[in-house]
């Protein structure tokens, strides 16, 4: 057996060479080694922005907690949002390997100088939105978060693993919520309607602006942070939904929706930036609110930290104690 | 999250047989409660049957600056591998 030659051998004193090669050779660059500040700067602020999303993407979804319709949903809904707390906490396990603090990272979503996805700006009005929710949202965010599994940082890409397995469920038992709306009563089939015609354009929006105007995409795909442009992702996701749309009887709301085979894609109808760009500045629907029940739950958290904390030293110090004495 | 609230590196056995594997890390102010923190984190779909907690401050890690030289003592040994022997046709159980 060969020793396999390390890739810093021909270049040991560059280390920008070094980390070249690694992200060329499809290696995964690992928390202590050498990387551009870019780099850096850019996966802390996609992991945060990632972490932040699904905590407070728990926020929609847990408005139906206790209104579920059935202890069979209520028990699938407590397991999905509870998923998405634990999303939350492997990214920032992940950010964290990058040098910014987890209080850190609260403090700046709290002060609203880190985002979080904007289709969280979004209410859930009825019981449909959760289906539409799982099925649209979390089916955009799987198609986002595939080739994030074999990106070029190890810790996210390892995350990403472990959310895209439980993200699968997630967007299952929206399909399968949905399903069961639209063969039911009337009322319910066109409550399941309605929630569509709300979330399907923001959940194309979730892709993030057309290539022509995402400046940081050309960086982000020679770093090996981004696979694909946010235009392929989205075009694949439509072509995705429109046959599952299908099954479920509904439509998705589009006219200029229809099979091009020249293309072999779906087209699409044109989407309202000017609406993204204002819900993305913090002009949607929901967006102080949201901030708002976070920073509250965390400060009403405080006291759980604090006597956890303090139990912690106290049980320390009687241990210091025992040991001194014996 | 308190400031400083120690963070633990989690190590999960998926089945008995297997070694604990590094699968992420968590904040917690003890021991059990990390223990706890991690069956609810990692765990949730029955990916372990046993859970090792350490501090993160507590691991030591060779350092990537001086990866070469560090193992540079196995890269000239080829000997110590099975292959590196030739071993005339036919000759079996070897």
């Amino acid at each position: 057996m060969t020793a396999t030659a390390p890739l810093s051998d021909s270049q040991p004193l560059d280390e920008q060479a070094g980390f070249d090669a690694l992200v060329a050779a499809d290696a995964s660059i690992e928390p202590r080694d050498w990387m551009p500040e870019g780099y850096r700067k850019t996966l802390i602020r996609q992991i945060a922005q990632h972490a932040h999303s699904e905590i407070i993407g728990m926020q929609p979804e847990g408005n139906w907690l206790t209104r579920a319709p059935s202890l069979r949903r209520k028990a699938i809904l407590l397991a999905k949002v509870q998923d998405e707390a634990g999303h939350g906490l492997y990214l920032y396990s992940a950010a964290e390997t990058l040098g910014m603090g987890r209080e850190e990272m609260l403090d700046l979503l709290h002060a609203g100088k880190q985002k979080y996805s904007s289709i969280f700006n979004y209410p859930t009005p009825t019981w449909a939105d959760v289906a539409a929710i799982g099925w649209l949202v979390d089916g955009a965010a799987i198609t986002n978060q595939v080739p994030l599994t074999r990106c070029s940082y190890g810790p996210y890409a390892r995350a990403m693993v472990r959310i895209c397995k439980e993200e699968s469920f997630h967007q299952r038992q929206g399909f399968e919520s949905l399903l069961a709306l639209s063969n039911g009563t009337p009322e319910q089939h066109e409550m399941a309607q309605d929630a569509i015609n709300r979330w399907w354009w923001p959940s194309l929006m979730m892709f993030g602006p057309p290539d022509d105007d995402s400046p940081n995409s050309a960086q982000s795909m020679a770093w090996g942070i981004k696979r694909f442009s946010n235009d392929e992702l989205r075009q694949r996701f439509v072509d995705i939904c429109v046959p599952q749309a299908e099954v479920l009887g509904l439509s998705l709301p589009d006219p200029d929706l229809k099979w091009n085979a020249e293309r072999g894609h779906y087209d699409y109808g044109e989407i309202d930036w000017d609406e993204f760009y204002q819900v993305v500045k913090g002009n949607g629907p929901c967006n102080r609110l949201r901030v708002a029940v976070r920073r509250q739950a965390h400060e009403d958290g405080a006291w759980v930290r604090e006597a956890a904390a303090a139990y912690a030293a106290k049980q320390e110090a009687r241990k210091q104690e025992a040991r001194k004495s014996a | 999250m308190t400031a400083g609230t120690p963070l633990w590196e989690v190590f999960v056995r998926p089945v008995r047989g297997t070694n604990h594997v590094h699968v992420g890390s968590l904040h917690a102010p003890d021991a059990t409660l990390a223990l706890q923190n991690a069956r609810d984190l990692y765990t949730r779909r029955s990916e372990g049957v046993s859970i090792w907690v350490v501090p993160s401050a507590a691991i030591v890690a060779s350092s990537p600056e001086e990866k070469d030289a560090f193992f540079a003592p196995a890269g000239d040994k080829p000997y110590r591998h099975p292959t590196f022997y030739t071993i005339p046709d036919g000759v079996e159980h070897l």
